[in-house]
């Protein structure tokens, strides 16, 4: 950047203060604000750089919690353990394949959804935002209950609708062909973030461009393609990245489904319930601080890896 | 703006305007009746929760009994109760009790006029439908309510929640304020930290944490729920700044000049001109709190008298599977409170959330 004013002068650099008098202040200023920011810092190094250094750590033990004294190194074990453990390599293939459908699954959903609360033909906008982001208040917990009724093959309202139309409906979530399209159909119900920012995203596209179009001559289809995507391709872009994180962490309804066991058939055995089930049940601790490494990593490298990707379809504004 | 164009040209214009605002209302009713179908598809699951929760277990069991709950109508006759039956007569269709079945015949009796005495019909009984009246049961409360224990399980969620919520709108209002308003040496490159941390994934720290805790003697407390939210969060940290940055300067200044310091410009000038962005960081954390299951899990699986509604609810599921009217009529009392404080503060909550979607 160039410190050129309007005027074609070069701006007059800010005159520094004399030392001396201000600088003191200017260290008080800077004491001040480190006082003020100390929780974030003492939290962080307490919660966070600590605690992910001792993982790291205890990523080469056979760390277990109730055998504090007998902890040993064991080199790169349970990363080569890792690469023979069935379950691991399931529960991997569990979380990719579901990823792969919920995840597109839910953003349409949500941005269709959001159209449709931001479309100026829609009579009472606010109450249908507030009913379609209304089930995100529900606990998790309590929305899996209602899901585990409505899917009940039974006496649940799913099967008895599709009997209407003469479809016997399986038996949702013990069978392994349709467990995870029933997690997706429970998914939906948890789009209320994502609507809200791409609704948020929407109303940050200028009218004059949605006009030029109309001039243009283009359709709904045409302007949707053409002006509202491009436009909105960085809050599409925020969204994927937060869903797949999101995916990559699933556990409650997996946990409630199942009863912790990720059945059927270790069909909702998801990265993060294999995780708890070797820390927390088994108490392998070292191989599940390795597990959790290797969650980092997958999440650094897929956020990495749109963020290089990004630049050939996220618009991020008029050359600056 | 200019002027209209010219009086002449006006007739015509009226006219058509009045089309436009014909097809107008068309398309405002089309799209509106869309999303109304599809909220209510969406919402179904509700509607099933509050059926489910208002049923009679017998009900359940019941091939032939409605989705609403209802009750099968009976008629005492003799000391005895005998099921309704809509029954079509000559007479058109009556609500008889039905006294004593056969199979080609019956033998019903006129709830109505009972002094008639029996009544022989012919046919199959078996074909007639059976009258119900809408009855709500509220037993399925009353034994989820005992049996999760919930008012003990709601108390801890409100402890945990309300001072977990506590200490993050302080240490984010107070993290913020240094991050907004303060020049300091590396203060992006702490920032940036900061914001790295949000894309960290709980589990990498999860396992150390617990084992300090262990040592600590915290695990079967509620203490690893709570102190550390005492250390802010990004998140919270993020929005507040964002927001903080959006009051003017020239207010501190002021305040500055008449002799205010740090604490008196925060709590003077800062907090109440955010408060719409401190509402909403605390609903949005209250709300994440109380809906918590990983962690408490871990932390208090041993100790059910300790947990919260998350993990109750969930141990109930496991152990009545088979007693939906049940499990439905806790849910319900499980999402209660979170979802009454929602419609209530529903509006600040919206800008809050649409404040962070903006800034991202």
């Amino acid at each position: 950047m160039t410190a050129i004013s309007e005027s074609g002068t070069p701006r007059a650099v800010a005159a520094r203060p004399p030392s001396g008098r201000f600088s003191s202040l200017e260290t008080r200023e800077a004491l001040t604000g480190l006082v003020f920011i100390s929780p974030w810092i003492v939290g962080f190094v307490l919660f966070s750089a600590l605690p992910m250094l001792a993982s790291l750590v205890l990523s080469f033990t056979d760390f277990d919690p109730r055998a504090v004294d007998e902890i040993h190194f064991i080199g790169l074990d349970n990363y080569v353990q890792m690469l023979h453990d069935p379950i691991l390599i399931q529960s991997l293939g569990v979380t990719v394949r579901f990823a792969l459908l919920v995840v597109p699954t839910t953003l349409a959903f949500a941005l269709g959804v959001a159209l449709l609360v931001n479309s100026t033909l829609l009579a009472g906008r606010n109450v249908f935002r507030t009913l379609f982001y209304m089930p995100m208040q529900i606990p998790i917990v309590a929305s899996t209950v209602i899901w585990i009724g409505v899917l009940n093959a039974g006496n649940g309202w799913l099967n008895q609708g599709l009997a209407v139309f003469g479809i016997q409906g399986p038996d949702w979530l013990n069978s392994t062909t349709w467990v995870h399209p029933a997690l997706v159909l429970m998914g939906l119900w948890g789009i209320g973030n994502m609507m809200l920012i791409f609704l948020a995203g929407l109303q940050s596209v200028p009218t004059e461009l949605y006009d030029a179009a109309r001039v243009d001559g283009a359709g709904r289809w045409g302007t949707f393609r053409n002006v509202t995507l491009p436009l909105i391709s960085p809050v599409l872009f925020y969204n994927l990245i937060i869903a797949l994180i999101a995916t990559f962490q699933y556990f409650t309804q997996a946990y409630v489904i199942s009863n912790g066991r990720g059945d059927p058939a270790r069909e909702t055995l998801f990265f993060n319930l294999n995780l708890f089930r070797e820390g927390f049940a088994f108490f392998h601790m070292g191989y599940a601080s390795a597990l959790a490494w290797l969650l980092f990593v997958i999440v650094l490298a897929l956020t990495f890896v749109l963020f290089r990707t990004a630049g050939s379809w996220v618009y991020s504004g008029a050359d600056r | 703006m200019t002027a209209p164009t010219s009086a002449l040209t006006r007739p015509r214009a009226t006219g058509s305007a009045l089309r436009r605002q014909t097809r107008r209302f068309a398309a405002v009713s089309g799209v509106t009746l869309f999303a109304i179908v599809l909220v209510s598809a969406f919402l179904m699951p509700l509607a099933y929760m509050t059926a489910t929760a208002f049923k009679e277990h017998e009900q359940l069991a019941d091939q032939n009994a409605p989705l609403f709950p209802a009750r099968p109508a009976t008629f005492e006759y003799e000391g005895e109760a005998y099921p309704i039956y809509a029954v079509p007569t000559e007479a058109g269709i009556r609500e008889w009790a039905l006294i004593e079945p056969h199979r080609e015949d019956a033998i019903f009796i006129d709830p109505a006029n009972p002094e008639a005495g029996p009544i022989e019909w012919v046919g199959r009984w078996r074909t007639l439908e059976q009258v119900r009246h809408v009855e709500l049961t509220f037993e399925n409360f009353a034994s989820a309510w005992e049996r999760i224990e919930f008012p003990r399980l709601f108390l801890n969620t409100i402890i945990i929640a309300g001072l977990s919520t506590f200490g993050a709108v302080v240490s984010a209002i107070c993290v913020a304020y240094g991050f907004s308003r303060f020049r300091f040496p590396g203060r992006n490159g702490l920032f940036l930290v900061m914001l790295a941390t949000i894309v960290l994934p709980f589990q990498v720290t999860l396992i150390p944490s617990y084992a300090v805790y262990l040592q600590l003697g915290w695990v079967g407390t509620w203490l690893p729920l709570i102190v550390p939210h005492f250390f802010s969060n990004a998140y919270n940290v993020f929005l507040l700044r964002q927001y903080f940055l959006t009051i003017p300067r020239e207010l501190d200044e002021a305040a500055m000049i008449d002799g205010a310091g740090p604490l008196r410009i925060l709590r003077s000038i800062i907090i109440p001109q955010a408060i719409p962005a401190i509402v909403a960081v605390a609903l949005f954390h209250f709300f994440w709190a109380w809906n918590d299951y990983f962690l408490p899990l871990v932390y208090l699986q041993s100790e059910p008298d300790l947990q919260p509604l998350s993990v109750g609810l969930g141990r109930f599921t496991a152990l009545y599977a088979g007693d939906p009217p049940t499990l439905q009529a806790a849910a319900i009392l499980a999402m209660a409170l979170p979802v009454i404080v929602f419609f209530l503060a529903q509006r600040a909550f919206m800008r809050g959330v649409v404040f962070v979607g903006v800034e991202k």
